[in-house]
């Protein structure tokens, strides 16, 4: 007599899954426009290392403490004698510091983009609500900022002594706002150039030298052009030049839109024709980047 | 030197379409010196802006910058270093090989460009090409030396290097007079001045300064990236 045992006795049973009551979301989503804020948000502070190692912080903060001490010491200075006017105007200072935030733009402009190309996260990005011209607009926008706060910071700096020191207020507060306005076409041209080059290659360290090639020898190249159709014997028509590089073309376009005096160098258009020139190269020198940036982002 | 490890730097510097990007700022400024010449004819003062500042001012630094940190930090960058350093090879001789071929890259893309456009803008007249030429030559492989350092000592080469050459050599130097005693450029311009005729280039360190100071940056430089490069740690990405 023979008890069946009990692994004979069972059927055998396969797996079954048991619902332990797993439920979907049905509450409210946030949807595509929290998505690019947040991703604008993100990058934003991404190009100054915030949420980001000490180390990363570093080079953005230098850059930013680099822009605004001149700015302190001219306030300084402006104070302790007792002038009646700054050192510099507001939209000279920027157009004096341009190598700055250029360094700033071509450190942090692959930071934005190349690292998500090189680790193929862009994919990833792509697979949520996001598309691919919220993307696009969210760091277009991020970069600008960044740029903007890079900027717009010793501009403020600046109309905040002159105020203290009891500088006639209209005067200073027009010439601040036409800094803040260079500052922002600085912003714009700046960032629609590094990301468009930043964009097309994954490799950071090749990324940077390429940003700052573009403006480096575009601006040497505007110089030499200059002095070759006559600049430095005064001849108003070479200043044709400041078409020629991003720099330039901000400059000269801010001294024709505010009216400011004609500095030394490609730095104002010779007519009124030709500042609606310089006004149509900067717009579609824009819209080209961000077309171009659409563009690449479109095959993913 | 090693020509197996010549080549596979080469390759990472030159491949891939990268060796026809690097040709568009000598190509740009071989075309303007035939622009230059054209327009101007045999100009001393044009020919000097722009080989002082086009050439030796901006395509010699960023060339080294490009050749110099991309030879090393790129593959630091992406930790295929390792295989590299996994190899039989002294650490030293693995900086000297990259080093041998950033020097040959500025020399084509950067020393040899500037020759021709002093050429072309202003003849063989007062050896003002081969003063920028000779100037270019060693200027960019005091560049080179240096900005390998750089890619093997910190993960942000290429910015430091910019910050130096745009920022120490171009606006510093420009106000502080001291600071250009400090300028690989201003050495390999006080070189150039000595192969041109006395008068033609104007340069603001003097030749006894400047050599010495060209010798020990390199060869300090290129020392001290084997040093660093023997006890290399990777990191992650930041």
């Amino acid at each position: 007599m023979s008890v069946p045992s009990e692994a004979a006795a069972a059927t055998p049973r396969t797996g079954v899954i048991h619902n332990i009551g797993y439920r979907n979301y049905t509450g409210p989503r946030l949807g595509r426009g929290y998505a690019t804020r947040s991703l604008f948000v993100q990058s934003l502070r991404g190009a100054y290392g915030l949420g980001r190692s000490a180390k990363s912080k570093v080079l953005p903060m230098v850059l930013l403490a680099a822009m605004c001490v001149p700015a302190l010491i001219i306030v300084a200075l402006a104070v302790s004698t007792d002038a009646d006017k700054l050192a510099t105007d507001y939209p000279s200072y920027l157009s004096n510091t341009s190598t700055l935030f250029g360094i700033f733009l071509a450190a942090q402009a692959p930071v934005a983009l190349s690292r998500d190309l090189r680790f193929m996260t862009v994919p990833l990005y792509f697979s949520r609500p996001l598309t691919r011209t919220d993307y696009v607009r969210a760091k277009f926008a991020a970069m600008a900022a960044a740029l903007l706060i890079l900027t717009g910071l010793p501009v403020v700096i600046l109309y905040l002594g002159a105020l203290l020191a009891g500088m006639d207020l209209g005067h200073n507060t027009a010439h601040a706002l036409y800094g803040l306005g260079t500052a922002v076409l600085y912003s714009v041209l700046y960032a629609a150039v590094g990301l468009v080059v930043a964009a097309a290659t994954p490799r950071r360290g090749f990324g940077v030298a390429a940003i700052i090639g573009v403006l480096v020898v575009s601006t040497t190249v505007a110089g030499i052009a200059w002095a070759l159709i006559g600049g430095p014997t005064g001849s108003p028509s070479a200043n044709w030049a400041g078409l020629l590089s991003p720099s330039t073309l901000v400059d000269s376009l801010s001294t024709w839109l505010f009216r400011l005096p004609q500095g030394d160098g490609p730095s104002w258009p010779p007519s009124n024709g030709a500042g609606i020139v310089f006004l149509a190269e900067f717009i579609v020198t824009a819209a080209a980047s961000y077309g171009l940036l659409l563009r690449r982002y479109r095959k993913f | 030197m090693n020509p197996t490890v010549a080549r596979l730097t080469v390759r990472g510097l030159l491949g891939r379409r990268r060796g026809v990007l690097l040709l568009v700022v000598p190509v740009l400024l071989l075309l303007l010196s035939v622009l230059v010449r054209a327009s101007n004819g045999q100009d001393h003062d044009i020919a000097v802006d722009v080989l002082g500042t086009l050439a030796l001012g901006t395509l010699v630094p960023l060339l080294g910058l490009i050749a110099g940190t991309g030879a090393i930090s790129t593959e630091i960058d992406d930790g295929s270093i390792v295989y590299l350093l996994a190899k039989p090879q002294p650490r030293w001789k693995i900086i000297v090989t990259k080093l041998a071929v950033a020097v040959g890259c500025t020399t084509v893309f950067a020393a040899l460009p500037t020759f021709l456009a002093g050429l072309i803008l202003y003849g063989t007249t007062d050896g003002l090409a081969a003063g920028y030429g000779l100037g270019a030559l060693v200027a960019g492989a005091a560049y080179s030396a240096l900005f390998l350092l750089l890619g093997v000592a910190t993960r942000h080469a290429v910015v430091v290097g910019l910050m130096y050459s745009l920022i120490w050599e171009s606006l510093v130097g420009n106000f502080v007079h001291g600071a250009r005693t400090l300028s690989i450029q201003q050495w390999g311009l006080s070189l150039a001045k000595a192969v041109a005729d006395p008068g033609v280039i104007a340069a603001d360190v003097s030749l006894p300064v400047a050599v010495p100071l060209l010798v020990v940056v390199t060869l300090g430089a290129t020392a001290f990236a084997a040093v660093r490069l023997a006890g290399l740690t990777l990191a992650g990405e930041e």
